[in-house]
């Protein structure tokens, strides 16, 4: 796909001309500068669990290299292991809620391409067998037109594995934390999984409660190890 | 979504009992159109909600099954979100036809590849497989009340002139542009005209291109017609399904209407982003009914209209004076050379600062126009050198607000700014220069409002506007112009006393 034009804010794309551009790919592709400065990149130290940055988490909330959502996770005997590690690309700041609603709620498709350059780089560090979106139900997916997670994959070039389904339920932005985490299991697969590294994918990792309910099933179905990547973290 | 042709009817495919060959609606070729059937009871609710409306299924809270009910009693229709003229797909909804503005989407609804509108996607996203649904039934029925207006206002001679054209134009329902100078007191001119509108049972919509705007005059409107319902209307406002005589609104929300009004006044014609934004004005055109009035407000006119107006063209009223009858200033050129190299070794022109400082001795506030945010930032330390007090402002400033009442209040004595101060708000006694005026963003038009800003109440009718520059523009010398060409007509009217 050609583009030459900010995929955020339209203006014209200036080819950036110089002796780094001849060797080296530039990052930002699919938006100006000024638009891709104002996503605040996930960099420095960060939850080993969640990517969670750590330099502006209090210290009562971390031990070690781990925030404490992530600690009370691994300490219930239920979810300890279920997901193996997260990893966010951007924080969900206002400019990255204003772009993720245009892109999910208004249902802007094309900025689906908005993050992968910043994919790739990522996906260098991560080794999997499947990457899978977290699916929508039935009624959302007709109500939205697409997945969001899975136009990513296809956006990035794979292709995504379906392997779960969703049954409808109300939607989580308007659940608490604890509704969230008790919440019964939304995800099913029919399909077994053996010894399989799967890579899941979502738009924003809040609680981290989908990510890992759909870890569990995927586990349960039998796979090794469950990793996530996901464009912002809450 | 897809829909099927059954029995010459539109029939959306999940209310299909049988399997029908089903088509995304933008690739079928004639959608039919059925009959009114008058004595079908319909609801009253989506009466309201969709009479003059444009909306998506997704609007709308209606299941499926009574909508396409009063589909087929011939009381709405479906139109393709995205047409096709000379081979090139246009969206039906803000009349965008740039390709930069399109893009596919494998579409859950149609299970196609879909074409989508980018342009218009904050108002929920239109495709190819997206019907847009409009009110072909009855009329919703609007109030009628013979006196309105509750206004013991007085017009001035040239404001009264204009009102009476104004008022013409209305009952004929015919186009005019009013053509005001700043502080004419443009607003009361529209308050007799609306009267006769509402009158005669029509509906009118006040437009504008910014929401400030909206804020500001809907108070002011519902002050002066207290006995009628008035919609205002901007992106979050709650009065959306409001079907109201008098509708206060933005121009991008008018993206929601169709066919709605007798009567369309839109105000700032000029201003950014109606001027630029095709989609806008394609906006205010679907929501007129086909018969219908038009009256544009401006004190700045583009050079194409100014032509128009000048070769009867266009019809057009002046009001070349302001309301306290003391004549526009005059804008003073200064050279003051290169400012942006200047700039860069941290200097500022010397008959720059020696102009802010004689109004800081003075005791006088002053605004100061400024190209671009960057060079602003700049300028801010080496300026408040002369008094730690002044501030900055720019449309993405979060503290714009809290400047400006800092600014009326007097608290501090001068503002910088960029063209956003431009038009729209006013301070009593001031004044203006423009540093570096030969900047292109700095219109004939913008210069216009920029020297309307001086001189704007009875109390303190004069004061200085001075463009300081690197080289005389033509838009500075027909700004100049056109405030002295104002003038003269006001003269020749007997519109100024001073």
């Amino acid at each position: 796909m050609i583009i030459n034009h900010c995929l955020v804010c339209f203006s014209e794309l200036m080819p950036q001309m110089g002796w780094t551009t001849l060797f080296s790919k530039e990052e930002s592709h699919y938006m100006c500068t000024e638009c891709y400065v104002k996503f605040e990149k996930i960099e420095g130290e960060t939850c080993k669990s969640c990517d969670r940055p750590l330099a502006e988490t209090e210290p009562q909330f971390k031990v070690a290299n781990r925030c404490l959502d992530c600690i009370r996770w691994e300490e219930d005997h239920e979810w300890v292991g279920t997901l193996e590690r997260n990893h966010s690309l951007v924080h969900y700041n206002d400019f990255a809620k204003e772009v993720i609603a245009r892109y999910k709620y208004r249902g802007d498709y094309l900025l689906s391409y908005l993050f992968v350059p910043l994919i790739k780089k990522k996906l260098q560090l991560i080794s999997f067998d499947a990457i899978v979106p977290i699916p929508l139900s039935e009624e959302r997916l007709y109500e939205r037109g697409f997945n969001q997670a899975e136009a990513i994959i296809l956006a990035y070039g794979y292709q995504p594995n379906n392997l779960l389904t969703r049954i409808h339920s109300e939607k989580q932005s308007k659940k608490s934390r604890s509704e969230r985490i008790h919440l019964s299991q939304v995800f099913q697969t029919k399909i077994n999984i053996p010894n399989k590294k799967i890579l899941l994918i979502d738009d924003i990792y809040t609680t981290g409660s989908t990510l890992r309910h759909a870890a569990k099933v995927l586990k349960e179905a039998g796979a090794q190890s469950i990793t996530s990547l996901t464009i912002a973290r809450g | 979504m897809r829909f099927a042709i059954v029995h010459s009817k539109l029939l959306p495919d999940k209310l299909l009992h049988s399997s029908q060959k089903t088509y995304p609606i933008s690739s079928i070729d004639q959608i039919p159109v059925l009959q009114m059937n008058p004595s079908y009871s319909y609801n009253i609710e989506l009466q309201k909600q969709l009479s003059g409306k444009q909306l998506l299924l997704d609007d709308l809270t209606f299941p499926l099954e009574e909508i396409q009910e009063h589909y087929e009693q011939g009381h709405l229709i479906y139109r393709k979100g995205i047409h096709v003229e000379k081979n090139k797909p246009i969206c039906t909804r803000c009349g965008n036809e740039s390709n930069l503005f399109f893009a596919h989407f494998p579409c859950a609804r149609c299970g196609e590849k879909c074409l989508y509108c980018r342009k218009c996607i904050m108002m929920g996203r239109i495709s190819a497989c997206t019907p847009l649904i409009s009110w072909t039934g009855p009329a919703a029925q609007v109030e009628m009340n013979r006196t309105q207006l509750s206004w013991d206002g007085s017009l001035s001679d040239g404001q009264q002139a204009a009102s009476e054209r104004v008022i013409q134009a209305i009952n004929e329902n015919k186009e005019l542009l009013v053509w005001a100078v700043c502080g004419a007191g443009k607003t009361e001119v529209l308050f007799q005209g609306i009267d006769a509108a509402l009158a005669s049972g029509k509906r009118v919509c006040l437009a504008t291109p910014r929401t400030d705007v909206v804020l500001e005059l809907t108070p002011r409107l519902k002050n002066v017609f207290p006995h009628i319902q008035v919609a205002s209307l901007y992106g979050g406002s709650e009065d959306r399904h409001l079907n109201a005589s008098l509708t206060i609104t933005t121009t991008h929300q008018l993206l929601r209407f169709y066919r709605a009004f007798d009567t369309v006044i839109l105000d700032e014609v000029d201003a950014f982003p109606y001027s630029v934004e095709e989609s806008l004005q394609y906006a205010v055109r679907q929501a007129r009914k086909q018969s219908s009035s038009m009256i544009y407000l401006t004190a700045t006119p583009n050079e194409k209209w100014q032509t128009e107006c000048l070769h009867g063209k266009k019809d057009f009223v002046t009001i070349p004076a302001r309301y306290h009858r003391h004549p526009l200033p005059v804008p003073r050129f200064q050279w003051c050379g290169n400012w942006e190299k200047g700039l860069k070794k941290n200097k500022l022109p010397p008959n720059i600062l020696q102009w802010v400082k004689k109004r800081l001795d003075a005791n006088k506030q002053c605004l100061l126009f400024i190209p671009k945010i960057d060079k602003m930032e700049k300028i801010l330390p080496l300026i408040r050198l002369l008094h730690p007090k002044i501030e900055a402002v720019h449309a993405e400033d979060p503290h714009r607000k809290e400047k400006i009442l800092a600014m009326r209040n007097k608290e501090i004595p001068m503002l910088l700014t960029t063209t956003i101060l431009e038009r729209g708000v006013t301070f009593p006694n001031i004044d203006v220069a423009v540093l570096g005026a030969e900047d292109r963003i700095f219109t004939e038009s913008a210069l216009v409002q920029i020297a309307g800003r001086v001189g704007r109440s009875a109390q303190a009718p004069g004061g200085d506007i001075t463009f300081f520059h690197y080289g005389k523009t033509n838009a500075m010398i027909r700004a100049k112009n056109q405030i002295l060409k104002m003038n003269e007509e006001a003269r020749k009217k007997g519109l100024i006393d001073y």
